[in-house]
């Protein structure tokens, strides 16, 4: 009987195609706009990411993120220092400013000075130069986005002069970094220097960035630096979850996103719904004339369950191509959506509403065919 | 009373009465209905729109409750049985073939044919193969594989009356299976049906008020108002 359900169905071009494209329409709004919550929000991790020889990420109590930080005292890298178990510890500062580029035109950077001597707090793959020319006067590396943004995609920015705090800064090198939440041009250049770049306060040194000895794990450093000191200790997964906690709890994105969500189910279940429920109701005469010759309920309601997985898996696999196609354009189609990706996950999530919406629409359309009397073929 | 009782029917219908609801009302359409039909017999119900034939053969297929009395198919109350029992029943004795044939569209006419035999469970090749068979006896093994849509109306009704005999049932009840089909068409499926459904021992109870078929009949009953006012091998004289 499940043939003749899927030849009833398939048969019937234009609502098959009309169900199978609600299904796909509905993942791919869900699938994608999943996706690129996922991706936007995973980039207030970014920053914490980009640095990858820190275990530990040593700030005061207030600072939240990468970017929401306030300053501690140089004597906070000291206190870290003297904690058992500290193989190394850095000062690293983050800070915005605004760089006044060669043509004059203003613009809103994030400065982070990066260890003198070991470069940690540098992102690990450069582009174009070398890491060690921070050693140069003046010298400054840029992001490759945020070249991409202040010189124009395609354009080497090696050799341009800025002026950041009434201070010259060239640019000796692009570095390959992920483009964190607010996707502010990044300049990394020596701590020593930095502190030149950024407005005089009394305090610079946003954090100090520790690496736990052999045997010693990240956690327990943490709880030992938290213990010992008077500073807030995060391992480096903490702190990134940190960044991501923060913007969705002080953005309004997952609302939009999760409002595009529902529409997209609500959408989904309208279409399948009505084409589904009309598929019914034009072979309602069938399924009567099948109920009378001697199809139990059970077996009609197999059929409809057949007819509903077929609809369902069909349209979740273009749904979920889309998306993935979706997402892989947004990735090659410019630097703002750098390192987009497709967790594996949401294609699993996205199973859920579908099996949601083919189920209200199969159990409505089931109904109205348990409610036919099969006397009815007689009339 | 009107209406035959003999002891070696194939059917038995006892006081046999439908009410059916309509608003507030509560509207008898079937009174008292007594009547055996026996095997090898073409019995048609004949009546005006709304004189209980339709409710009649209903009843008597299984597929409408009575509101009084009892129907014994072969021996059995069916009314006794369980809704999935009652299923089971007819699928295994009962062939219907209905006025619109019910063929489903998207099928060819094999594998409509084979409807029961798959409700059965019988895998589609061997069911496919039964039918054409089926469909080869009624001289239309020809048309197989095209669809109901690609058949004439009468091509399609035999179609649905293969559907009706492929799991060889017992009884075969039919609804106006000659008022879509001009008059030859008609008497050809009218011929067929005597040939293979009555001929092999089946009862076949005919809804019909088309009087171009009247003479094929064995026996003619004539419902008005909900009851037999007529039961004869040919239809009462005018008058």
């Amino acid at each position: 009987m499940n043939w003749i359900a899927i030849r009833m169905l398939t048969g019937d071009r234009q609502k098959f195609l009309g169900l199978v494209f609600g299904i796909a329409f509905s993942t791919l709004l869900i699938c994608q706009q999943m996706t690129i919550l996922v991706n936007l929000v995973q980039r207030g991790a970014n920053a914490v990411y980009n640095e990858y020889t820190a275990d530990v990420w040593v700030m005061d109590n207030v600072t939240r993120t990468p970017e929401v930080n306030y300053a501690m005292p140089a004597t906070a890298l000291d206190a870290v220092r003297s904690v058992p178990g500290v193989e190394w510890a850095v000062p690293h500062l983050r800070s915005a400013a605004s760089v006044r580029s060669s043509e004059g035109n203003l613009e809103g950077v994030a400065i982070v000075g990066v260890d003198d001597t070991t470069l940690i707090g540098l992102p690990h793959t450069m582009l174009i130069g070398d890491a060690d020319s921070l050693a140069k006067p003046d010298a400054v590396i840029i992001d490759d986005v945020g070249a991409g943004k202040m010189f124009g995609e395609g354009v080497n920015p090696v050799g341009e002069r800025l002026e950041l705090n009434d201070r010259r800064a060239i640019i000796r090198g692009v570095v390959d970094a992920t483009p964190t939440f607010t996707s502010q041009v990044f300049l990394y250049t020596r701590y020593s220097r930095a502190l030149t770049y950024v407005p005089g306060t009394r305090n610079r040194m946003s954090f100090v960035l520790a690496r736990a000895a052999p045997g010693v794990t990240p956690d327990e450093l943490a709880a030992r630096i938290n213990e010992q000191t008077e500073w807030k200790a995060r391992t480096r997964d903490e702190f990134a979850q940190d960044g991501i906690d923060f913007v969705i709890e002080n953005t309004g994105i997952p609302y939009n996103f999760g409002i595009t969500v529902m529409l997209g189910f609500i959408v989904g279940v309208a279409i399948v719904g009505l084409t589904f429920n009309l598929f019914i109701r034009d072979n309602i005469k069938q399924f009567g004339a099948l109920k009378a010759i001697g199809v139990t309920n059970r077996k009609i309601a197999g059929m409809v369950a057949t007819q509903a997985a077929l609809v369902g898996s069909v349209g979740y696999a273009f749904g979920i191509l889309g998306s993935v196609l979706f997402i892989y354009w947004f990735e090659q189609a410019g630097p703002n959506f750098k390192g987009f990706y497709s967790p594996w996950q949401i294609p699993i999530i996205c199973v859920i509403p579908v099996i949601i919406i083919l189920g209200l629409s199969g159990w409505l359309g089931l109904r109205s065919v348990m409610n036919t009397e099969p006397a009815e073929v007689f009339r | 009373m009107i209406g035959t009782l003999t002891a070696d029917s194939a059917i038995h219908v006892r006081d046999v009465s439908r009410d059916f609801q309509a608003g507030q009302e509560t509207i008898r359409v079937l009174h008292d209905i007594n009547l055996d039909i026996r095997s090898g017999q073409l019995t048609y119900l004949v009546g005006e729109s709304g004189s209980g034939k339709t409710t009649l053969i209903s009843i008597i297929a299984g597929i409408l409750w009575p509101t009084e009395g009892e129907i014994h198919v072969f021996e059995q109350n069916i009314y006794d049985l369980t809704d999935t029992q009652l299923v089971g029943f007819r699928l295994a004795n009962i062939g219907f073939i209905f006025q619109q044939y019910n063929l489903i569209p998207t099928i060819d006419a094999a594998a409509n044919a084979a409807v029961p035999l798959l409700a059965r469970g019988m895998k589609l090749k061997e069911a496919r193969e039964q039918a054409r068979e089926m469909l080869d006896r009624l001289n239309i093994a020809d048309q197989a594989d095209k669809l109901p849509s690609q058949l004439s109306g009468g091509q399609q009704q035999r179609v649905a009356i293969a559907r009706a005999l492929v799991h060889e049932p017992r009884l075969v009840v039919c609804d106006e299976p000659t008022a879509a089909l001009d008059a030859r068409s008609g008497r050809r499926v009218m011929d067929l049906l005597r040939e293979v459904a009555v001929a092999e021992g089946r009862s076949v109870i005919i809804v019909t008020h088309d009087n171009r078929i009247f003479d094929l009949a064995d026996r003619i009953l004539v419902l008005e108002d909900g009851r037999i006012t007529h039961d004869g091998t040919t239809m009462p004289q005018e008058g």
